[in-house]
């Protein structure tokens, strides 16, 4: 029997939807409010929810205390460096797996995908003795290398499925058209790669942002971008939620904003290949 | 002009040998189909000839010129997919042009072959739309569009088919047919279904395991089998064999009659049985008659054959259209 979708299920389904991804959004909410209280209501107890004193001091006293232009540089040059680099080695490497697959494909496959199951905390200190004495702490290209390797795997992996959705009838089509391999390239797989390809780097670019482990422990000042900027705000003379909700929330917006616009792309690359 | 020839190619994937010293002559502008059961290697053969894979071994000519070293587009062949392989980014116009647009035809001319091509096809009102906007049919003419608009020296066609539905097979089927022999370009075609083969084919190539059983035109197949399995192979419903000394010959190892040439009747002459199952299908019935040591029997009579299962008949096979067969299964001929 068909599923009847009655006019009252709608309402419900709507009405929990909204629900839901309204409890999931609270916390976010909830930090931008916060960033417009004075430290003094920020931990009011009962909470005040919209009928507050509005404030952008808290703003003003971020900018004036750390410099922010400063670190969202930082996270913009580290997080689309280690991008574009990962891409740079991932396309090559998915290519060949994808469409001239050897006996140990799906060994390496695994093999990469395996070196995300171990904590990063495992191989801090190794790492940490690397970087002093190659002098990589706090500088940029540190950063870029760490997150790069760091996200390859799952770049390499989304890439590779998508190559992998890309018949190989339709390159041999093209070559028996008489497209060499560069304008085969050009014409048939690029314009068909594209959707894999936006999906793979806005993904790739949200993971290297928000990425905290590595870029707190390796970097300090210079090279320090936004998510040490926030963990700036939580500690030595105690908690001023406030400001540090000021702080999250100035560094969130870029990524919050650019993920607005994207989202069809995201939602596309997340569930690629699920449903044909 | 379209002359391929095979010398002994060879094919082998690691120790698995997928083609055996196949050696073939398509003549200019014939329509050649390979046929086969699933896995005996025609669709191989047929992407060796493309140069989608290379020979391991033989040469092939194409007008006289051996390519095995030559790249598929340089051969001057066109392929036609069976998953069709369109470029989906790319609209009809787009897919028919791209192949000329690679050979870097001028503009005006790449436009004027490309409406020649879609006029042909019936394609003219979708130029612009995108292969997910069309049918599974309109899909199939566009790849067709795409083969046609270089003029090749030959088409290749891979189960272009397959992926049909019936009634609408049977109609591409006609109209591939026309349009080779409007445009009489060679075509090499391959299916594993019998029925194309025999109605859309010049001469037909049937393959087995690697092989090449017999070469030869459809009535040729059917009338004079080179062996047990040609003479299994085409046909349906499928020849019957029996065991030759059990059927009164003791020269033949094997003895094969096509059910429609057995003569069925209710009294007296040849080899008795009794009818197990009686498959009324309108024009024709189809009897399926248990014969002790013969085994069972098919024999195909007209539509208002009134027998039922149970019923005991007489089977007397045409002795003109009789095929005799040496233990090895080649025929023997008199």
């Amino acid at each position: 029997m068909a599923r009847r979708v009655t006019s009252r299920r709608v309402w419900v389904s709507t009405g929990a939807a909204w629900f839901f991804g309204f409890v999931i959004f609270l916390p976010i909410l909830w930090m931008v409010l916060t960033s417009f209280k004075t430290e003094l209501e920020a931990f009011a107890m009962p909470p005040t929810f919209l009928f507050f004193h509005w404030t952008t001091e808290n703003y003003a006293t971020v900018q004036g205390r750390s410099d922010y232009v400063h670190h969202a540089l930082n996270s913009i040059i580290v997080a689309g460096a280690s991008t574009l680099l990962a891409l740079l080695i991932a396309i090559p490497a998915a290519w060949s797996m994808a469409f001239a697959p050897s006996k140990r494909t799906k060994d390496i496959l695994l093999w990469m995908l395996s070196t995300k199951m171990m904590p990063s905390v495992g191989v801090l200190v190794p790492i940490y003795l690397i970087y002093r004495d190659f002098g990589l702490l706090d500088t940029r290209g540190g950063l870029v290398a760490i997150l790069c390797l760091g996200n390859l795997p799952i770049v390499i992996w989304m890439l590779f499925t998508y190559f992998k959705e890309i018949p190989k009838d339709i390159l041999e089509a093209a070559r028996m058209d008489g497209a060499t391999i560069g304008r085969e390239l050009i014409y048939v797989l690029t314009p068909m790669a594209i959707p894999g390809l936006a999906s793979t780097l806005l993904l790739n670019f949200i993971l290297a942002w928000n990425e905290a482990f590595w870029t707190l422990n390796l970097s300090t000042l210079d090279a320090a971008p936004l998510t040490v900027f926030i963990a700036s705000y939580s500690s030595p003379e105690g908690l001023f939620w406030a400001k540090l909700s000021a702080a999250s929330t100035l560094a969130i917006a870029p990524i919050i904003i650019l993920g607005w616009f994207t989202q069809r792309q995201l939602v596309r690359g997340l569930t690629f290949g699920a449903v044909k | 002009m379209g002359q391929i020839t095979l010398q002994r190619v060879r094919k082998s994937f690691g120790p698995v040998n997928i083609i055996k010293d196949a050696n073939l002559d398509i003549e200019n502008g014939s329509f050649v189909v390979f046929v086969g059961p699933s896995g005996c290697g025609k669709t191989t053969l047929l992407r060796l000839i493309a140069g989608l894979e290379d020979v391991s071994g033989g040469q092939i000519l194409i007008d006289g010129r051996n390519v095995v070293d030559v790249p598929p587009a340089k051969r001057g062949l066109s392929m036609v997919f069976q998953s069709y392989a369109l470029y989906p980014h790319m609209s009809v116009r787009g897919n028919i042009a791209f192949g000329l647009k690679m050979a870097g035809l001028p503009r005006p001319e790449i436009e004027r072959k490309v409406e020649a091509a879609a006029a042909t096809l019936n394609l003219t009102p979708y130029l612009d739309r995108k292969p997910r906007e069309l049918s599974g049919g309109q899909r199939q003419r566009v790849a067709i569009g795409r083969a046609i608009v270089r003029e090749p020296k030959a088409f290749l066609f891979d189960e272009p088919l397959s992926n049909l539905d019936a009634a609408l097979r049977v109609q591409m089927r006609l109209e591939v047919t026309k349009l080779q022999k409007q445009l009489g370009t060679t075509a090499v075609y391959v299916t594993h279904d019998q029925v194309e083969a025999m109605t859309m084919a010049d001469k037909i190539v049937v393959l087995n395991a690697g092989r090449i059983e017999q070469f030869g035109s459809p009535i040729e197949l059917y009338e004079r089998p080179a062996n047990l399995f040609v003479a299994g192979f085409i046909g349906s419903p499928k020849m019957n064999f029996v065991p030759g000394d059990a059927a009164g010959e003791p020269g033949a190892a094997t003895l094969g009659v096509r059910p429609e040439h057995l003569k069925i009747g209710k009294e007296g002459e040849g080899w008795p049985g009794t009818v197990s199952v009686a498959e009324h299908l309108g024009s024709d019935t189809f009897l399926y008659v248990e014969a002790g040591k013969l085994g069972m029997l098919t024999a195909r009579c007209i539509g208002e054959f009134s027998l039922k299962a149970g019923d005991h008949v007489w089977l007397s096979p045409d002795p003109a259209r009789l095929h005799r067969f040496e233990k090895d299964g080649s025929v023997i001929r008199r």
